[in-house]
C-alpha cells in the first residue's frame, strides 16, 4: 500500500493549492514592482510637494534624504514593500500628513461594498431576466431584454447615475442623493444611503450579465440532458433552474471576477456623483495633489484584491463543473 | 415503509397486462426549416400492446427519432412543426393533451432511453439527483424514500456498489454504466411504454448486448411495451415481437420478426438484412452498405421514396407511390414489384 487514495487526493490538493498561492504571490510581485515604477517616474517632485513654496536648500535636501528619493528605485521598492506586508504604507507627503494605511481603511469598505451591492444586485436582476429571454430564444421577451440590455449599455454611467438621481432622489424623493453612513453606524441606514450607488452600478452590469448568461442558457438548453430531463417530465423553472443555470455560468462567473476587481477601483464617477468617500476619490484627490504615495498604497491594495477575487472565481469553476475539480491545477 | 404500499397500490400492479397500448393513425411531423417543409414522418401507421416490443429500423435520417420524439409527444404543432394524424396512447389522444399534462405522462407512463449515454446525464448533477428528481415528481416519494429507491433502481439495472455510485458524478462512469442510469431513469415510475432510440448506438459490441439483455430482463420484470430504435436490424433481431422499416419517413415494411427476418417482401427489407453486421467476421469487412444517399426529405421523389437506389425499380415505381398492403396477416408491405415472390 502506498497509501490511500483519499490521502493521495489530500496531497494533490495541496500541491495544487501551494501551486496557486506562489502564482499569486508572484503575480503580485509583479504588478507592485510595475506600479512603484511608473509613479516614480510621475513628474511631481514629492519633497516640492511636502515642503510647498519658500523652502530652502537645505529643507529640500534633508526631505529628499529622509524620504529616501537619492537611493536607488530598487532599494526604494524594496524598503516600501517590506513595509508595506506588514501593514505600513507609509505617510501621505500632503497635509494632513496622516498614515495612508488609515486613510485606505477609511475608503476601502465603502468602494467594497458599493461593488458588492452592485454586482449582487446585478446577479439578482440577470439570472431571472436571463432565464425569461432564454426559455423563447427570438421570442418577444428575449428581444425586449435584448434591447433593454443595448440601451442601457448605451448611456454613459453618470448619465444613468444622473437620471436615477433626477428620478429616485429629486423627484420621487424616495432615496437621499448624497449622504453615507458607514456600516458600522447602523445596517439599514447604510444600505439605504448605498442603495441608489449600488444601483447605478448594476445597471450596466446587469446588461452585460444578461446578455452573456442567455447566449449561455440557449446553448445549454440545446445540450442532450436538457432533452432527457424534459422526458422525465421535468417543469420548465426546474429545467432552467437545476439543469441549465450551472453549466451556463462560466462566462458569467468570469465576468464577474474581472468585474468586481475593477469596480473597486473605479467607481470614482459613481463616488463623485454621490460625494462617497471611497477609494476612487482618495486615488483622484491624491493623484491631483501629487501625494504618490497614497496612490503607490491604493493601488497596491487594489491589485491585490482583483487578484485574490479572480484566485476566488477560479476556484467556484470547480463547484459549477465536477469534472474540473481533479482534472488540473 | 409507506411509500412503499403508496408505491405498490399505484403502480403496474393493477394496470392491465394485455390489450392495446398506443394507436399510431397516419401520423405526420412536418417541421418547417429554410429549406422548405420537412417530412421526416410522412403518413405512420402501427399499434402496439401492453409489454409487446416493436423494433423501429430505418438508416439514419429516415425519421426513427422524430417518430419516438412525436409519439411521446415532444414535438407539438407550432410555429416551427405541424402535426397531423394522430397518436392514442392508453386511451389519451396525445397530441391533444397540454403541456402540464403532458409533463405527467413524461417520465411516468412513457420513459425514453436516449442514444448517447455521455451527454444524456447532467455533467453537473450526481448520479443520485438524476433518479431522485424523477421519483419525488411523479411519486411525490421524500428525500430519503426516493434516494432509498435510487438505490433499489441502480441495483436493479446492475450498477455493483450502488450505494457508493449514487454520490458519484456521470464522468465517474464508463459509456455502458451511464446507459445503465439512463435506463434506471426512464424506467423509475415503471412507465408502461419505453422508447429506447439507438440505446446501444454509441456503445462498444459486448457492452450493447449487456444493455439489450438488461432491457429484455427488465420488461419481463415489469411489463413495459418496447419501442426499440435502431439503424441495425441485428439489434431488434430476438428482442422484438413485430419489426417495421422505416424508410423516409414511411413505414416500408412491417411483421412480426420471424417473418420479417425469414420473408422480406421489401427490398430495402432486404437490403437492410445483408447490411447486419456480423459479430464472427473480422471488423475490417465491410458491410453490404446500401448503394446511394437517402432521399431529401424536403422534396421526396414523387413515387416510391426508395425507387432511385432499388434494383427492382420500374417504370411505375417512379410515378405511383405504392401504399402498404398485407402479404399475409400482419405482414405489410409498400412495393409494386417485391422480392421472395416465389415463397408466398
Ligand atoms: N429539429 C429538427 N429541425 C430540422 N430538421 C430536423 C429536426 N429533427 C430532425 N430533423 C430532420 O428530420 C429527418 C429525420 O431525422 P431523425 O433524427 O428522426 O432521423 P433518424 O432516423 O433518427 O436518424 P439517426 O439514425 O441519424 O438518428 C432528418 O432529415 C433530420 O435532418
Ligand atoms: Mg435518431
Amino acid at each position: 500500500m502506498i497509501g490511500s487514495p483519499l490521502d493521495l487526493w489530500k496531497e494533490e490538493t495541496l500541491t495544487k493549492v501551494l501551486k496557486r498561492v506562489a502564482e499569486l504571490v508572484a503575480v503580485l510581485f509583479i504588478v507592485s514592482l510595475g506600479t512603484f515604477w511608473l509613479v516614480s517616474k510621475m513628474d511631481t517632485d514629492p519633497a516640492v510637494t511636502m515642503l510647498g513654496e519658500g523652502r530652502t536648500e537645505a529643507e529640500y535636501a534633508a526631505v529628499r534624504d529622509d524620504l529616501g528619493l537619492n537611493d536607488p528605485l530598487l532599494v526604494r521598492y524594496w524598503d516600501w514593500l517590506s513595509h508595506a506586508v506588514t501593514g505600513d504604507l507609509g505617510k501621505s507627503v500632503v497635509p494632513p500628513y496622516n498614515g495612508i494605511s488609515d486613510r485606505i481603511a477609511g475608503a476601502l469598505p465603502v468602494s467594497v461594498e458599493l461593488a458588492v451591492l452592485g454586482m449582487g444586485m446585478a446577479l439578482l436582476f440577470c439570472i431571472p431576466l436571463a432565464m425569461w429571454s432564454a426559455y423563447r430564444p427570438g421570442g418577444r421577451v428575449d428581444r425586449l431584454v435584448g434591447a433593454g440590455a443595448l440601451g442601457v449599455l448605451s448611456i454613459p454611467s453618470f448619465l444613468a447615475g444622473l437620471l436615477i438621481i433626477m428620478v429616485l432622489a429629486n423627484g420621487l424623493g424616495w432615496f437621499p442623493r448624497a449622504q453615507w453612513t458607514r456600516l458600522g453606524d447602523g445596517i439599514g441606514q447604510n444600505l439605504y444611503h448605498a442603495f441608489l450607488p449600488a444601483l447605478t452600478i448594476a445597471l450596466a452590469e446587469t446588461a452585460m450579465f444578461t446578455r452573456i448568461l442567455r447566449n449561455d442558457l440557449v446553448t445549454t438548453l440545446q445540450d442532450d440532458f436538457i432533452m432527457s430531463a424534459k422526458a422525465k417530465g421535468m417543469g420548465p423553472v426546474h429545467i432552467m433552474v437545476s439543469d441549465a443555470l450551472r453549466p451556463s455560468s462560466f462566462s458569467l462567473m468570469t465576468l464577474m471576477g474581472i468585474g468586481l476587481g475593477r469596480l473597486i477601483g473605479s467607481t470614482v464617477i459613481v463616488e463623485y456623483l454621490f460625494a462617497l468617500p471611497g477609494m476612487g476619490s482618495l486615488v483622484i484627490g491624491a493623484a491631483n495633489t501629487g501625494d504618490f504615495v497614497t496612490v503607490q498604497g491604493a493601488v497596491l491594495v487594489i491589485a491585490v484584491i482583483y487578484v485574490l477575487t479572480n484566485a476566488l472565481i477560479d476556484a467556484s469553476y470547480g463547484y459549477l463543473d465536477p469534472r474540473i475539480r481533479r482534472a488540473h491545477v | 415503509m409507506t411509500s412503499n404500499a403508496t408505491r405498490e397500490s399505484t403502480r403496474p400492479a393493477e394496470r392491465p397486462r394485455s390489450g392495446t397500448l398506443l394507436a399510431v393513425e397516419d401520423l405526420r411531423t412536418v417541421i418547417h426549416t429554410a429549406r422548405g417543409d420537412l417530412k421526416a414522418v410522412d403518413g405512420v401507421s402501427f399499434t402496439l400492446d401492453r409489454g409487446e416490443t416493436i423494433g423501429i429500423v430505418g438508416e439514419s435520417g429516415s425519421g426513427k427519432s422524430v417518430l419516438g420524439r412525436t409519439i411521446m409527444g415532444l414535438h407539438t404543432t407550432g410555429p416551427t412543426t405541424t402535426i397531423s394524424g394522430r397518436v392514442m396512447f392508453d386511451g389519451r389522444d396525445v397530441q391533444s393533451l397540454g403541456p402540464k399534462d403532458l409533463r405527467s405522462l413524461w417520465g411516468s407512463q412513457i420513459g425514453m432511453v436516449f442514444q448517447d449515454p455521455m451527454t444524456a446525464l447532467n455533467p453537473v448533477k450526481k448520479i443520485g439527483v438524476h433518479l431522485t428528481e424523477t421519483l419525488r415528481k411523479h411519486q411525490g416519494l421524500g428525500r430519503t424514500p426516493a434516494r432509498e429507491r435510487a438505490v433499489e433502481l441502480l441495483d436493479l439495472v446492475g450498477i455493483p456498489d450502488p450505494r457508493r455510485r449514487i454520490d458519484q458524478f456521470p464522468h465517474e462512469m464508463s459509456g455502458g454504466m451511464r446507459q445503465r442510469v439512463v435506463i434506471a431513469m426512464a424506467l423509475a415510475n415503471e412507465p408502461a411504454l419505453l422508447i429506447a432510440d439507438e440505446p446501444t448506438t454509441a456503445l462498444d459490441v459486448t457492452v450493447q448486448r449487456q444493455i439489450l439483455d438488461l432491457l429484455g430482463n427488465l420488461q419481463a420484470e415489469m411489463g413495459m411495451a418496447i419501442i426499440l430504435i435502431s439503424h441495425n436490424l441485428g439489434v431488434v433481431a430476438g428482442r422484438a415481437d413485430r419489426v417495421a422499416v422505416m424508410y423516409a419517413g414511411r413505414v416500408a415494411e412491417t411483421a412480426d420478426a420471424k417473418t420479417l427476418f425469414a420473408d422480406p417482401r421489401h427490398p430495402y427489407s432486404e437490403a437492410l438484412l445483408r447490411a447486419i453486421p456480423r459479430l464472427h467476421e473480422p471488423p475490417h469487412v465491410r458491410l453490404a452498405a446500401i448503394d446511394g444517399a437517402p432521399p431529401n426529405m424536403v422534396q421526396p421523389p414523387v413515387g416510391c421514396r426508395f425507387a432511385p437506389r432499388c434494383a427492382y425499380a420500374q417504370e411505375d415505381c417512379r410515378t405511383v407511390l405504392p401504399e402498404l398492403e398485407p402479404a399475409a396477416t400482419g405482414h405489410l408491405f409498400a412495393c409494386h414489384h417485391p422480392v421472395n415472390r416465389g415463397e408466398n
